[in-house]
């Protein structure tokens, strides 16, 4: 299904929020979700979770960092293109569960799909700690957001322009663990390598946590197997077994290596955008 | 022409790209016969009073009498000859397996060669589709009826245009973002031009089906809020649509593919045209393939397509025991495949920044008969030996998606996860429930898919029309 843009607004340096119209998706959509969307004919299929969705208005937002030619391209569309086809809501649900301590973590774009899940654990009456970092002070996203559905709030950057100096995984073992804070399950979303730095944190104080996965995906719908990953030893499914996972059986080293089974591709498609996008006179 | 001469006309053989050309191309091997070859190769068939080759056919279609009408030069007619009992010439004229079906029971085929059924069949698809003459039938009274059709491979397409023929209103929905199933994802171009997948089911768009595309039942919607929408009926098309590994050491590795990803980025994503198609896909240099069937047959040539050195079909048993269509291996040959027979992975090996660079194998010998009749492959001792690979396809066979009868309470599966239906009528454990084609028999062929619809069809109908 097509569906128009409504909305967009640049979030930082390279990251940009969409909101979508997808009625239905709207209305069936739980946090931990995803959708792929394709942007026009020669597109390839990118997942992206569902950041946000307003039922009432039947908008689905997508937040996305600019990696390569596909999201190059989706970020110079405006309110008012149309994407040829937007599909969802894929993937398993976010186990929405009254636990206790709850600490959710974000990085960089990782905030985003963060926000949901956050969401609804504070709804389901979980104490939230929230942690945020990233780079720099500029490229922290939906603080205020964040803010909203934490009961603590932390946010961290490598270069200590903003809060906490450090990653989120230091943040989380020295102002929570380290002290004995108890908490009972810790949510973390971003780079691969500052979720695996979380989970070999949180192993040390035996927290359970939970990751998402941002595997390559084609259809996105349990039919190729492009998004496996090792599990416990067992090869799961990111797209419908996941996205999310227990953080302390994933085998981070072969997630990363297959992330980059088309770094090179990914590069010439890159440059062959750019490079149109320079001769059709835009900017 | 008296039958003697009939009879000496030896089996027109089909115009090809040839071998080495078409290896490096995407573009269809067989050119297909002209109307003369297709008037003379009709000449062959003796118009049997009681033709076996329509036994041979899973869905009888009347095979004298559209040759009949070819010998006549009434191609347009022969097509719509066919298309009585096959809606969709075009496609199984190409794929269908017609060496084991209405071609092996040919009595032209007792001495000598049989009649060339396939390739008159897609010759005269061809030509009406070429003409523009494409006839749509008379509207008929509407029904006031809703169904709902999940999938739009071969057996959802043929359900959908034989209800909506029928004056029920269709809509079918479809996961991915074009319709057409195994015919748009898995066959490569070479083999079935997506082009006439597309007229097909524009034919049907024609007729009146709806198609949604990128709506995945199960996600997007379940089975009973198709019913909630208002749907009277639902007919679970969804095929074998699940890969399946081996589960031996190295298969998560950078490029070990299954055979149903490769296929999909390289088809329905066009991955072949990189970079103007944004989908990439590994080029490799030395790429091996797991599997002897039809799947593993589009692997190889795909790769060999993509500009291949080297590649190895590597199969357990031995070439009499191949499920691929004979057609498939002769070209598959023919392009500088090579067949490495009875002989087994039993480990990837990668380097150590994840990437394949070899497969260990073992050589296989063949037993005794196993459940399916065939010799059961076992491993010579000692055997092994690597080949050096940069790229693999493991196309061993395909399961259950298990989507749909996840979130369908009540709906009846068996210990493989295939969805169970009655043979006849396709009806399954829940009322107004229909299934039929790859996800109730496990992965078959078009034409199965395509007849298996085409009763459940009938089968819906009448449980519409007795409904209040
Ligand atoms: C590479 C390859 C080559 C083949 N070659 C031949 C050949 O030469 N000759 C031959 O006769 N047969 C061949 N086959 C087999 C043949 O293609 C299948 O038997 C046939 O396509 C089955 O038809 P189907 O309609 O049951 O399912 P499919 O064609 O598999 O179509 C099912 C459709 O349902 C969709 N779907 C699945 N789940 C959902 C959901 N939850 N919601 C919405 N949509 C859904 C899928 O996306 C798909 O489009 C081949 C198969 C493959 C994979
Ligand atoms: S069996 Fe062969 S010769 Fe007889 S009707 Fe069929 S195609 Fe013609
Ligand atoms: S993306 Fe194809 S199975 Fe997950």
């Amino acid at each position: 299904m097509a569906a128009k843009i409504l909305e967009k607004r640049q979030l930082s340096e390279n990251v940009f929020k969409m909101v979508l119209e997808g009625e239905r998706i709207a209305r069936k959509r739980k946090a931990g979700q995803f959708v792929v969307l394709r942007i026009h004919e020669e597109g390839e299929r990118i997942p992206l979770t569902i950041a946000d969705a307003d039922p009432e208005k039947g908008t689905v937002t997508i937040i996305f960092q600019v990696v390569g030619k596909s999201t190059a391209h989706l970020s110079d569309l405006n309110p008012g293109d149309t994407l040829l086809d937007l599909v969802g809501p894929l993937g398993k649900p976010t186990h929405i569960e009254k636990v206790g301590t709850v600490a959710c973590i974000g990085g960089g774009v990782g905030i985003a799909p963060v926000y949901p899940i956050t969401q609804a654990m504070k709804h389901a009456g979980n104490h939230i700690i929230s942690i945020i970092g990233a780079r720099s002070k500029d490229l922290i996203i939906m603080e205020d957001e964040m803010k909203a559905v934490s009961d603590e709030f932390v946010v961290a950057t490598d270069d200590g322009s903003y809060g906490f100096k450090g990653f989120v995984s230091q943040a989380l073992e020295e102002k929570y663990l380290m002290q004995g804070r108890k908490i009972d399950m810790v949510v973390a979303i971003g780079p691969v390598p500052m979720m695996r730095a979380v989970c070999d944190t949180t192993k040390k104080y035996n927290v359970p946590t939970v990751v998402s996965l941002n595997s390559i995906m084609v259809d996105a719908t349990g039919m190729c197997g492009a998004c496996r990953v090792s599990v416990g030893g067992k090869t799961r499914f990111v797209c419908v077994d996941g996205p999310e996972f227990d953080g302390h059986q994933v085998d981070f080293r072969q997630l990363i290596d297959r992330q980059r089974i088309y770094l090179q591709e990914e590069k010439e498609s890159y440059d062959h955008y750019c490079s149109c996008r320079l001769g059709k006179g835009g900017n | 022409m008296d039958m003697k001469e009939r009879l000496a006309i030896p089996r027109q053989p089909m115009p090809e790209q040839d071998p080495k050309v078409r290896a490096r191309n995407f573009d269809e091997v067989p050119l297909g016969y002209t109307p003369e070859t297709a008037k003379t190769e009709a000449l062959r068939c003796i118009q049997c009073k009681n033709p076996a080759c329509v036994e041979g056919c899973p869905v009888q279609v009347d095979i004298p009498g559209f040759i009949a009408k070819i010998v006549e030069g009434d191609f347009i007619g022969a097509a719509r000859h066919i298309k009585k009992t096959n809606a969709l010439p075009a496609v199984c004229g190409r794929v269908c397996p017609q060496e084991i079906q209405c071609e092996q029971r040919c009595v032209r085929g007792k001495k000598g060669d049989p009649v060339a059924i396939g390739r008159l069949e897609r010759f005269v698809a061809d030509y009406e589709r070429a003409s523009g003459d494409v006839a749509i039938p008379e509207k008929p009274a509407p029904t006031g009826k809703r169904v709902a059709v999940v999938g739009s491979g071969p057996s959802g397409l043929t359900v959908a245009g034989d209800l909506v023929q029928l004056g029920h209103e269709v809509t079918i929905f479809e996961a991915l973002h074009k319709p057409g199933g195994v015919l748009v994802y898995g066959i490569p171009e070479f083999r079935l031009p997506k082009a006439i997948v597309a007229a097909e089911v524009e034919y049907l768009e024609r007729l009146g089906v709806k198609i949604q595309t990128s709506f995945v039942i199960g996600k997007t919607a379940t089975v009973d809020e198709l019913f909630e929408y208002g749907y009277d009926a639902v007919y679970l098309g969804t095929g074998a649509g699940l890969p399946t590994f081996m589960n031996i050491p190295g298969e998560n590795l950078n490029g070990v593919y299954s055979a149903n990803e490769y296929l999909t980025r390289s088809n329905l994503m066009k991955a072949y045209k990189f970079p103007e198609y944004d989908t990439p896909i590994v080029k490799g240099k030395n790429v091996a393939v797991i599997g002897g069937g039809n799947v593993a047959m589009d692997s190889v040539r795909t790769a060999m397509r993509l500009g291949a050195d080297h590649v190895y079909l590597i199969y357990r048993r031995s070439r009499a025991e191949m499920p691929a269509r004979i057609e498939e291996i002769h070209h598959a040959e023919e392009e500088g495949i090579e067949f490495h027979l009875l002989t087994n992975p039993v480990r990837y090996i990668g380097d150590d920044k994840g990437w394949v660079v070899g497969v260990e194998c073992l050589k296989m010998e063949l037993g005794e008969p196993d459940e399916s009749g065939r010799r059961r492959p076992v491993p010579v001792k000692g055997s092994e030996f690597v080949i050096d690979v940069d790229t693999v396809v493991v196309a061993i066979g395909a399961g259950a998606n298990p989507l749909v009868q996840s979130t369908t309470p009540g709906l009846e599966t068996n210990k493989w996860n295939y969805i169970v239906a009655d043979e006849e009528t396709g009806q399954t454990s829940r009322e107004g429930v229909f299934a039929g084609g790859d996800i109730v028999t496990g992965a078959a062929t078009v034409i199965l898919a395509m007849g298996a619809g085409r009763k459940a069809a009938r089968a819906m109908h009448e449980y519409l029309m007795s409904k209040k």
